[in-house]
């Protein structure tokens, strides 16, 4: 038995056993969205602007249309125009107008790589080919790469349309929100302050990196149904966005979620799925459409490249006084940057008397972005823990105590006001202060050490489940969420241990859009939380329903039924105890099948801290930086799957090491994308990590029947802080720019000794 | 377009004939041609390794090799490793040790695994590292993946069969237990 920190013993939760879809993932047999394949299927291509900024004047697709195998070309004038103006998708609200012409340019292209045509045909290197004949001509704009360039008053504007209420009804602008989030008085809080640190942060666009590229197959019916194969990580999303996109009714388009390589945020939109619907609509054959690496990396949504400025202040025995941030963030082509979510998380650990962020979304001639783990908040983190740490540093206080001193717990306001309930921030920091990693002495030249924390919300949102009971006594578990990491495995032990049954007598079914009730992202860190507790009521509707069942086999008040540890009983002469199997085997002679249903629009969550601590090796000639040892601690609630909370731990913060040293998208004058493969966007590799060891902190979830925390996305959000930190502990430069790539630690150290040798010199004369 | 080529080649055990365009990537011929799909298509630059499968021995990127250039070698695929009653120790070590969480660089991962394991049966940390250097994973940080294969090694090296049972469902021996117990019930 795993006992759990709220007093529960509990059988199942807590092991490790094989995850379900685990055979068919070794063997090759899992149906990945690229694995389908159907009669007659034709391959689609997308024609891609190759300039960042410019007005679409015409396009000629006569001679791609002629080329023998092409079947169909589509443009933006095959979709219909929509409201440039905020509506409701589905659940989502977003501007229609944006989000279609992001999948396909209406008069304008936005960024390198931005979709403008599109081509149906029997073989992709038809398809191909005749990308090659279709004709644009282009007026070239000036690009607007950064955010600085686009809030300067005379920038070039991209979206013709775009207003903010500073600015007024009257203004074209890039920028398109501009939030504050205020308590008590900053200017005051400096005064009080000992010691003040501000710097300046610049970090990169980056992107989610999932291994496998989107996919689409459309299939389109001639009734005016169409059905959707696709790796996505919202099957509902796609429905709904699809369906607005196309004008077409949502019921009338059914999502069958593949098997998914990897997201990380990236796929909960849609890119392909329309046009794959639409190409199969003109052409009567299921239409496959997939992406090259470099569609990927320059057409589909990374996350943004920011600037952000912050100045900290406390007081010498070291209490937080004042926080005062500016932050900007690359939004990419259309409104949408994670900015609200950076200034929400960036003192999210801390209780700061006196804050003051202002925030802003800009837009810029770069992809869309989209979610990546924990959006907004690793650039975030890399400001403000990179100064924790100094300010740590002034007041000779240990990193770690300095962060438990000011630490947020149950009761400190967040930034955006409410208090936290229960969370395990210090607990993070604590499991990081006694490991053995934090404990052990780091010896040798060049060499340091850094700590950081990181905060995320999590969400809750909605989800459907249905658990059958089969006539042998087994029992099958039904959900909309795809399971990107071990989400099967995780909601079969969720039904095992309400049911008393074993793991594998579980079987996990991830289902398509017609087949079981709304549910939204696998994002979000939300699937175990939510997704695990509809399971878990579908599973107590099952017992309560099975109650029934024995109390009439026993002549009882199903009240007077009860059910522990995997047996049904009842007081009374010649009761014998009944487990689910016995019953199930007596399900059609007391009133026909069971199933189990249960939805929920899950309020409540817990939001998730994680504490990381780096041991780095700076080599001073050319500024590479090797990660020695790496530890993590995060607060998780209660580990279903202690082996998959382990994996996103350590997922997390490779991703967020890769993000700390080498990932950047590289822009040229002409804002075109220069590294658009893996090669030249530098991903860790096996070579470049330790192993990664983590410490699973508990501390439940008030009001979850299990405790649950998302555990997907806060491990993202320390490492490049913390290993900033660890490069200023071994060498002495406080880097403020993200990637810490060897170019631009080089020049950080170079630019130390010049100034200690003007100082020597100074010194001297 | 230039005529279709008639190629020659074993792929997992069995010598088969297969029609393709110049043009074609093995990899291409592997999925859309033969359909075997468990070898993914992740970059087409050789990058990521997502394609990998053993050509006379050696792992190498399926997409940078042409399918005509398969004729007369002898191929391994992902869909070849496991036996038909029992998966390979690679395969179960990956499950044990939780190694995967999406899936789509395993097929890459456990050929170039396998592939090391057939030339350096006791490999280091250091040189699995060095082994699957040019696959990319992006979920698991790689800690679990380089667990398994070390622990793979150490079982291929004792000499102990490996536990694995094609199906994670219960064994033969469970489902009789059952249906006794079941019968007994009644």
């Amino acid at each position: 038995m795993a006992a759990s920190p709220n007093g529960h013993d509990y059988r199942v939760i807590g092991t490790r056993p094989v995850r379900h879809d685990g055979i068919e993932k070794v063997t090759g047999q899992a149906k990945y969205g690229a694995d389908y394949n159907f009669p007659g299927m034709l391959y689609g291509k997308i024609l891609r602007s190759p300039y960042a900024h410019a007005i679409i004047k015409s396009i000629k697709v006569d001679k791609a249309a002629a080329l023998p195998g092409v079947k169909a070309v589509i443009t933006a004038n095959d979709l219909p125009a929509l409201p440039d103006k905020m509506e409701q998708a589905g659940e989502m609200a977003l501007n229609m107008s944006h989000l279609s012409a992001n999948i396909m340019a209406r008069d304008k292209v936005l960024y390198d790589g931005h979709a403008v045509a599109a081509v149906a045909a029997t073989s992709p290197h038809i398809a191909e080919e005749a990308l090659r004949l279709i004709e644009v001509d282009y007026e070239v704009l000036p690009p607007v790469m950064s955010v600085e360039e686009a809030m300067k008053p005379d920038a070039p504007i991209l979206l013709p349309g775009l207003r903010n209420k500073e600015e007024g009804p009257d203004k074209p602008t890039n920028v398109a929100t501009h939030l504050q989030f205020k308590r008590g008085d900053v200017n005051e809080g400096f005064k009080q302050a000992d010691y003040v640190v501000e710097r300046e942060f610049k970090t990169a666009m980056v992107h989610q990196g999932y291994i496998e590229p989107h996919n689409a197959v459309g299939i389109y019916n001639p009734d005016g149904h169409a059905t959707i194969y696709c790796s996505t990580q919202g099957s509902f999303v796609v429905r709904s966005l699809s369906a607005a996109v196309l004008g077409m009714p949502e019921g009338n388009i059914k999502v069958v979620p593949a098997e998914i390589g990897g997201g990380f945020g990236g796929k909960t939109t849609i890119y392909l799925e329309p046009l794959s619907v639409l190409l199969s609509k003109k052409t009567g054959h299921p239409v496959k459409l997939t992406m090259s690496r470099a569609e990927v990396l320059r057409a589909t949504g990374p996350t943004s490249g920011s600037t952000i400025r912050c100045k900290m202040g406390c007081s010498k025995d070291g209490k937080l006084l004042a926080a005062q941030i500016w932050m900007a963030y690359e939004a990419g082509a259309f409104p949408g940057s994670p900015v609200g979510a950076g200034a929400m998380t960036i003192v999210a650990p801390y209780n700061i008397p006196n804050l003051l962020i202002d925030a802003y979304d800009v837009v810029v001639n770069r992809p869309k972005t989209a979610a990546y783990r924990a959006p907004g908040a690793s650039n975030a983190a890399m400001a403000s823990e990179t100064i924790i740490d100094e300010l740590a540093e002034k007041c000779g206080i240990d990193p770690c105590d300095f962060r438990i001193m000011n630490g947020a717990r149950e009761g400190t306001p967040q930034t955006a006001g409410p208090p936290y309930r229960r969370i395990g921030y210090i607990e993070t920091v604590e499991a990081i202060k006694n490991s053995p990693h934090y404990k052990s002495k780091l010896e040798g030249p060049n060499r340091g050490r850094g700590v950081a924390s990181g905060f995320w919300f999590n969400v809750g949102l909605q989800s459907s489940a249905i658990v059958n009971i089969h006539t042998d006594g087994t029992a099958s578990v039904v959900i909309g969420s795809v399971d990107i990491g071990g989400t099967r495995a995780a909601q079969a032990m969720i039904a095992a241990e309400v049911l008393g049954l074993d793991v594998n007598d579980v079987r996990p079914l991830v289902t398509d859009t017609d087949s079981i009730g709304h549910t939204d992202v696998t994002g979000g860190s939300r699937t175990a939380f939510a997704t695990g507790w509809a399971v878990y009521e579908a599973a107590q509707d099952v017992v309560r329903q099975l109650k029934e069942r024995a109390a009439k086999l026993w002549e009882k008040k199903p009240e007077e039924v009860s059910f522990a540890n995997g047996l049904f009983t009842a007081q009374g002469d010649g009761i014998k105890p009944m487990t689910i199997k016995e019953l199930a085997g007596r399900l059609a002679r007391t009133g026909g099948p069971i199933s189990g249903r249960a939805t929920v629009n899950a309020r409540g969550v817990g939001p998730a801290f994680a504490t990381t601590v780096i041991d780095v090796e700076v080599d001073p000639d050319t500024g590479k930086v090797q990660i020695l040892r790496a530890t993590v601690a995060q607060d998780v609630g209660k580990a279903i799957h202690p082996s998959y909370v382990e994996g996103q731990m350590q997922g997390g913060t490779a991703q967020g090491i890769g993000w700390a040293l080498n990932e950047e998208y590289f822009y040229d004058e002409r804002g075109i994308l220069r590294n658009t493969g893996l090669l030249d966007y530098r991903m860790p590799t096996c070579l470049d990590l330790p192993m990664i060891e983590t410490c699973i902190v508990e501390v439940p979830t008030p009001g979850h029947p299990l405790g649950i925390r998302g555990v997907g996305e806060v491990s993202i959000v320390p490492p490049p802080a913390a290993v900033a930190n660890a490069i200023a502990h071994a060498v002495g430069v406080r880097m403020t720019e993200l990637p810490m790539s060897p170019p631009r630690v080089l020049k950080a150290l170079l630019s130390k000794r010049t100034r200690a040798e003007a100082q020597a010199a100074a010194a001297g004369s | 377009m230039a005529k279709k080529v008639v190629v020659e080649a074993n792929i997992n055990g069995e010598p088969i004939e297969f029609l393709c365009e110049p043009r074609q990537s093995l990899l291409e011929v592997l999925r859309d041609v033969l359909e075997l799909t468990g070898s993914k298509e992740g970059c087409l630059t050789g990058d990521c390794g997502a394609c990998t499968v053993i050509v006379n021995g050696r792992p190498l990127c399926s997409c940078l090799m042409l399918g005509v250039e398969a004729q007369g070698k002898t191929i391994q695929t992902v869909e070849g490793l496991a036996a038909p009653d029992r998966l390979h120790v690679l395969q179960q070590k990956f499950l044990e040790h939780a190694s995967l969480q999406c899936g789509i660089c395993t097929p890459g991962f456990l050929m170039s695994a396998k592939a090391l394991l057939d030339r350096n049966p006791k490999p280091t940390e250091a040189e699995i590292r060095y082994a699957l250097a040019g696959n990319l994973c992006r979920c698991t940080g790689y800690d679990k993946i380089v667990r398994a294969v070390a622990d793979a090694a150490q079982t291929l090296a004792s000499g102990q069969q490996p536990a694995g049972h094609l199906g994670s469902g219960p064994s033969a021996t469970e489902q009789t237990e059952r249906f006794l117990q079941e019968q007994e019930v009644k």
